[in-house]
């Protein structure tokens, strides 16, 4: 089985938010670059499939030079091989067709993403290039168990789950669940040491136009101070009156 | 041209996120000076949607679509697209809706933006307001295609009435079958308000030392017709269920109030739930994070707190009933 894992770059969850070029881009300045989370406990799930069914495992990143360190991080954490096609992420549709493109030209039998990047929060790319390349499509996948060609999954829905089964090719917007946070992996020093010397292939973008541009970008309004109230009253009180929430 | 809007229904009775739906659509519309037309999937009574602005409402009626399947869901709604020339498609922040945007988006060749929080700003150029970075910022989009798909944010934009006709036409897609992905069973607590539907949230975290401390959290939860929720360590170590852990990796939340008890607010938490309106903490520890983040707080402990609360809501709703 060939596995493709879509990697998002994106600011580690704890990053300040700022804009800069007045409020017409993200400030990089000061700012750690990690896994996307949804990326990783996918990543986590193809790594299983590696070492206890057999499968290669490649990992995909669109964007600059600078997001070079975290397909590395995948690599360390086990991926085999890694690709960077080199043009700027800028909106959802024509990221999934530079992936759309990859996996065409890779063969690749499963492809898992993140259910949502914590940046853009689009949740858009699995979905779109499922439907580009034809492949069947599980989004905010909990589980996900392939027997040969067969693949059964579980989604998370609102208020509870959903069992499907279904088919390679398959694309999946994974999420916790696909593994546990304890599952994660921290690359060790022999996993970082052997990532240097994987492959990591440069490819050149396809043509595709952007169908959305982020054009500005601005922080909510600052909020209040919080109240404090030493008694339930004074609280219940609030919520009616003042917040009109009860 | 028109303003096409799925509406949302569970056991042929339209959700509430329908109604938000269609009253965003609205607005849309009249923006645009054109018509609403909703489109539903064994929906439910269609004149509910007459009273948020749906000027047409396209039924689907077939029970060979009774379970959702998002390729067979988004070509229905291309399809109305389609017919009914629609150049801005409205969908909603639903886990079924966010399934099948990106899918109805590729089939319509259209710029779909995801958790639009608010009218456009502009309808030439066509730019939305959205949130990103976990809630964080908002971003300014340009859909830059003929066809626009806006994907709502939950409780963002909210119930408005504008009473329109609602007119009923049986629907017929013109689409092939496609059991590519074929649901083998729903497990779904059907006695339970959701935390996607639920208006009150109240969540509870590490400060109730263990599961058997939930009843005051489930009490509380049902004197105010709230879900229940809790934090990820509270999942993590097996207290709760994964389905109720809320946060940047588990379920988000939007609801009107949010209560956090117990809860110290690690920024991973607070991103997956500052899209709520009115968020109030109870915790011992006056230096939580999660003061900051709250309109309401109570610097004590949960365990001399939430039944106090529980027992004064009750006479609250009693009063007020």
């Amino acid at each position: 089985m060939k596995i493709l894992v879509c990697i998002s770059h994106v600011p580690d969850t704890t990053s300040k938010i700022n804009f800069t070029d007045g409020d017409t881009k993200f400030d990089t300045n000061g700012v750690q670059f990690v896994i996307n989370p949804n990326d990783e406990f996918g990543l986590t799930r193809a790594m299983w499939f590696k070492e206890k069914q057999g499968a290669q495992v490649h990992v995909v990143n669109v964007g600059g030079p600078e997001t070079e360190p975290t397909l590395r991080k995948a690599l360390a954490i086990g991926a085999d091989e890694a690709i960077r096609i080199n043009t700027p992420a800028t909106d959802g549709f024509s990221v999934a067709k530079q992936l759309a493109a990859v996996v065409k030209e890779g063969g690749y039998d499963l492809v898992i993403g993140g259910r949502e990047s914590i940046d853009y929060n689009g949740g858009m790319v699995p979905g779109m290039v499922a439907k580009i390349i034809g492949a069947n499509f599980v989004n905010t996948c909990i589980s996900l168990e392939i027997e040969g060609t067969d693949a059964t999954a579980i989604r998370e829905i609102d208020g509870g789950k959903e069992t499907v089964k279904t088919a390679l090719p398959l694309v999946v917007g994974g999420q916790k669940g696909l593994v546990e946070e304890s599952d994660l992996r921290i690359p060790n020093m022999r996993g970082i040491m052997q990532a240097r010397s994987k492959p990591l292939t440069v490819k050149d973008p396809v043509d595709a136009n952007a169908e959305t541009t982020a054009v500005s970008f601005k922080k909510p309004a600052p909020k209040g101070a919080v109240k404090l109230v030493d008694n339930v009253d004074d609280l219940i009180d609030l919520l009616h009156n003042e917040a009109k929430v009860i | 041209m028109s303003v096409l809007v799925y509406t949302e229904s569970e056991n042929n009775t339209y959700k509430k996120v329908a109604f938000e739906a269609v009253s965003y659509a609205k607005g849309i519309a009249e923006m645009l000076g054109t018509l609403v037309t909703a489109v539903a999937v064994n929906g439910g009574d269609s004149s509910q949607l007459g009273k948020y602005g749906a000027d047409k409402v396209l039924e689907v009626s077939n029970e060979a679509y009774n379970k959702f399947n998002a390729e067979t869901y988004a070509s229905i709604v291309a399809e109305a697209a389609k017919q009914e020339s629609a150049n801005v498609v409205v969908l909603t922040s639903s886990a079924n809706s966010k399934f099948m945007a990106p899918l109805v988006a590729v089939n319509l060749e259209a710029g779909y933006v995801a958790n639009v929080t608010e009218l456009p700003e502009s309808t030439s150029p066509f730019k939305v307001t959205h949130s990103v970075f976990t809630n964080k910022a908002f971003a300014s989009t340009e859909i830059k295609t003929d066809v626009k798909i806006i994907g709502l944010a939950k409780n963002a934009y909210g119930l408005k009435e504008n009473q329109a006709a609602a007119a009923a036409e049986t629907y017929t897609p013109n689409i092939s079958e496609n059991n590519g992905v074929e649901v083998v069973s729903v497990d779904k607590a059907t006695d339970k308000v959701t935390i996607a539907d639920a208006e009150i949230v109240v969540s509870g975290g590490r400060g109730l030392k263990g599961p058997e401390n939930w009843g005051m959290i489930e009490e509380l939860a049902e004197t105010l017709g709230a879900a229940t929720a809790c934090s990820k360590p509270v999942s993590d170590m097996g207290w709760r269920p994964h389905s109720e852990h809320v946060g940047q990796t588990g379920k988000p939340v939007a609801s009107n109030l949010y209560i956090a008890i117990g809860i110290s607010g690690a920024i991973q938490h607070l991103a997956g739930i500052n899209a709520s309106k009115v968020k109030v903490v109870i915790n011992t520890d006056e230096e939580a994070p999660f003061f900051k983040a709250a309109d309401y707080g109570i610097v004590g402990d949960a365990f001399e707190f939430v039944p106090q609360l529980n027992e004064k809501l009750k006479a609250f709703k009693a009063q007020n009933a």
